[in-house]
């Protein structure tokens, strides 16, 4: 593998604080060194000139659904992270709602092998109970020793207040976080969008705040039960104010509790739906415009410790179906970076290196990533070269993704991706159209 | 789409405003929701209703000879089934009925496809009745026929709406250009199960357009606050909610009650003889509280719960009247939809 130089960027690497115009050599698959421009010399290196672009740590998802094993026509971990690769992501988490659920270590260590040809690297989460329907725990130690980072039964809420307390205990014996996708089940049966007017009007059952906010309550009570453990407890798309709240004061009491919000949560809210508009359906539901407002200023004011894109690809005749009927659901790796920058940088000034550091460096510690999002010398080679400046129009058809369900085809994005190196490999190049 | 947008939204938009394909794919004599027609449209839908009713049957008889009109029907109907076919016939169309109990819909078919071969088969409109809310706008987008809406779950029922507005006008004695002051001044009451009734939502969001004050009553678990804030844009009327039904009647000029749906109550644990003793329009309570008002009911009645046989039947109920301009209303919108196919304007 050639050594790679970077040139003449401006490199963000919020694990070191670092926000100024640096040079980056990579090789072997690692960062090799970091020094300021034209320090560097490397004969034989293949030489990038990122002039005008930022260098920052690739991109980390802690919230995709790659659909292998089980459901190719959707999405393939080829395809997934090809995806990923051009939306500037270099590791992403793949939740285990798959077919079968990914509940053992032979499906963990399938989805890991080369054989499924990932274009970055793809950390798997285990199920937390055994084909993730909340009666018995999963084997956390071996889940974990075949490379899962963390157990959730992510759209299935653990709902039962014993099991989930075990899952807590064990998975923090194990060294991972339970993520919740926080939804009390018994509240939300028959709905399909956020609850209030537009779902009124619309002849639509609509999902309370409180179906989210009472089980996000639940589970820190349960926390706080058994403190002592230490357990660490993720909250998977948070979406209103009222569970947001409850995340903080749980930090305030010292409890571990983190949490991460979604592109589209900040970016739309309930009117999206427009006449039943499948794509944009999704659980949890777009909600009302203060709930959008409430999640902007958790990102802002540091509440909130990830962006993940809960990229949920789906086949076309899956979405062309009666609103009710269809199924939940995005797809975000190709769109998260040009929102994330139009909406938290450009409209509420939020730095770049924070942008950067809310889709790389904090989602990799929330989830215990080692090495990942960071520059740091000797850690994987995974690095985004972007353009901040650039405004491009986003387009569903051009998607490496397999499915082409987004609301954001059409929509003028900021921010993109020039290339994207995953272990020293150059795995995205923009062909600049 | 003139669907109520709320103001604020700082959230950012595309930049293109056009219209997605899907959506330019609607034909524009569909109707979908009462939101879509604009106050000429329904005027024109009413005069339409006006002419076609007073034709001699052997001449409107040749208006849409042979044009063929599809029914497509996922839930149970009699009235209006039967009032969209009856309409359909008397201008000479040929209907076919679909309904999911006997054809490929048991067997998994989707609704893109079942309005795909319908196409094929040579249908010009498609009349849709699904248990899902927004269903006509996939059915209409899916085929680019013109659709009518004749029910889709609990969200809209337009048809009976555009019906319900000629009795209204009729029994008020109204005539002449409507405009957004036609009704004002006067107050509907709808009562009963406002939640899961697509009729109290087309009323809703029509009446209020006219001038209209609709109060809604009903018990919390059928009647939210949502519903207090579904009007739209351009209402000069108003929505309220009263759960008082005494209080409401006293204020209205015109009544309509509505059944509860058993089939859609998933589980809402309802004191039906309580129901009674406070929503039920028995001939005592509209004696006293509503002696002149017009009684509506857009059917089926359970006599004896929502409302008794006395007031159904007697001379304030003007539910047979409703059920006649069905026919008339019917005629004019399938009139209107294949109208508009053939000579290739869009209105």
């Amino acid at each position: 593998m050639k050594p790679i130089l970077i040139r003449n960027g401006h490199l963000i690497d919020p694990s070191s604080g670092m926000d100024s115009p640096r040079d980056l050599l990579l090789a072997d698959g690692k960062v090799a060194a970091v020094d300021k421009p034209g320090k560097i010399k490397q004969a034989g290196a293949e030489v990038l000139d990122a002039r005008g672009l930022v260098v920052a740590p690739g991109l980390v998802d802690i919230h995709v659904h790659l659909r292998e094993p089980g459901q190719g026509y959707k999405e393939t971990i080829a395809t997934g992270t090809a995806a990923a690769a051009a939306g500037g992501f270099t590791s992403v988490c793949a939740m285990p709602n798959t077919i079968p659920v990914n509940d053992s270590p032979e499906i963990t260590r399938w989805m890991l092998s080369p054989e499924r040809n990932a274009a970055i690297h793809v950390f798997p989460i285990g199920a937390a109970t055994r084909g993730s329907m909340g009666e018995a725990l999963t084997e956390y130690g071996s889940l974990h020793a075949a490379g899962a980072v963390a157990v959730t039964d992510d759209g299935k809420p653990i709902l039962g207040d014993r099991i989930m307390r075990e899952a807590l205990i064990a998975a923090a014996r194990a060294g991972m976080p339970v993520i919740q996708h926080a939804e009390d089940t018994r509240l939300t049966g028959g709905c399909s969008m956020n609850a209030g007017p537009v779902a009124f009007r619309l002849g639509l059952r609509g999902m309370t705040v409180e179906a989210e906010s009472s089980l996000v309550e639940r589970d820190i009570r349960l926390l706080a039960e058994i403190r002592d453990v230490r357990a660490h407890l993720h909250v998977a798309h948070l979406s209103t104010k009222a569970a947001l709240n409850a995340v903080r004061k749980a930090r305030r009491n010292g409890l571990r509790v983190t949490c991460e919000v979604a592109p589209h949560h900040f970016v739309l809210n309930e009117e999206a739906v427009g006449n039943y508009n499948t794509y944009a359906k999704m659980n949890p539901p777009l909600r009302a415009e203060a709930d959008r407002e409430a999640m902007i200023e958790g990102i802002l004011d540091g509440s909130v410790d990830a962006i993940a894109t809960d990229h949920a690809p789906h086949a076309a005749h899956e979405k062309q179906q009666e609103f009710e009927r269809a199924p939940n659901g995005i797809t975000g790796l190709e769109s998260a970076l040009g929102l994330a920058i139009a909406v938290l940088h450009v409209k509420h000034r939020m730095p770049l290196s924070r942008v950067v550091s809310l889709l790389s460096t904090q989602p990799a510690h929330v989830l215990g990533l080692k090495g990942r999002g960071t520059l740091a010398v000797g850690s994987p080679a995974d690095v985004v070269l972007f353009d901040p400046l650039k405004k491009w129009v986003f387009r569903a058809t051009a998607s490496r993704s397999r499915s082409k369900n987004t609301p954001f085809d059409g929509w003028t994005l900021q921010g993109k991706v020039h290339a994207t190196i995953s272990e020293g490999q150059v795995v995205y190049r923009d062909s600049g159209k | 789409m003139p669907a109520k947008k709320k103001v604020s939204s700082a959230a950012p938009r595309p930049k293109a405003t056009a219209p997605t394909v899907a959506e330019s794919a609607i034909h524009p004599a569909s109707v979908l929701s009462v939101t879509q027609l604009s106050l000429p449209d329904v005027q024109h839908i009413l005069k339409l209703a006006d002419e076609l009713e007073k034709e001699p049957p052997a001449r409107r008889n040749q208006r849409l000879f042979k044009r063929r009109v599809s029914l497509l029907f996922y839930e149970s109907s009699t009235r209006t089934r039967t009032s969209f076919e009856i309409a359909a016939k008397s201008m000479g169309a040929d209907t076919t009925l679909v309904s999911d109990k006997s054809s490929s819909i048991e067997k998994g078919e989707s609704l893109k496809d079942t309005g795909l071969t319908l196409r094929a088969l040579g249908a010009e409109c498609i009349i849709l009745r699904s248990p899902y809310s927004g269903a006509p706008w996939l059915l209409a987008q899916s085929t680019g026929l013109p659709v009518l809406n004749a029910g889709d779950g609990m969200h809209e029922h337009p048809s009976q709406a555009l019906l319900d507005l000629r009795t209204i006008l009729q029994r008020l004695k109204k005539s002449g250009p409507l405009t957004p002051t036609t009704l004002k001044g006067i107050t509907l009451t709808i009562c009963g199960d406002i939640f899961h009734s697509r009729v109290a939502r087309s009323n809703a969001l029509l009446l209020p357009r006219l001038g209209a004050r609709v109060i809604l009553c009903g018990p919390p678990p059928l009647l939210p606050e949502a519903a207090a804030q579904i009007a739209p844009a351009d209402a000069t009327g108003s929505i309220q909610i009263e759960r008082d039904f005494n209080r409401a009647l006293e204020q209205s000029n015109i009544v309509m009650m509505l059944r509860i749906q058993a089939e859609r109550l998933a589980g809402l644990a309802l004191d039906l003889s309580e129901y009674k003793a406070r929503y039920q329009a028995n001939a005592e309570r509209i004696a006293q509280y509503a002696p002149q008002a017009v009684i509506l009911h857009p059917g089926p009645m359970i006599r004896g719960m929502e409302i008794t046989s006395e007031v159904a039947d007697g001379p304030q109920a003007a539910i047979e009247q409703q059920v006649h301009n069905g026919v008339a209303i019917r005629m004019a919108l399938i009139y209107r939809a294949l109208g508009v196919a053939k000579a290739g304007r869009a209105r």
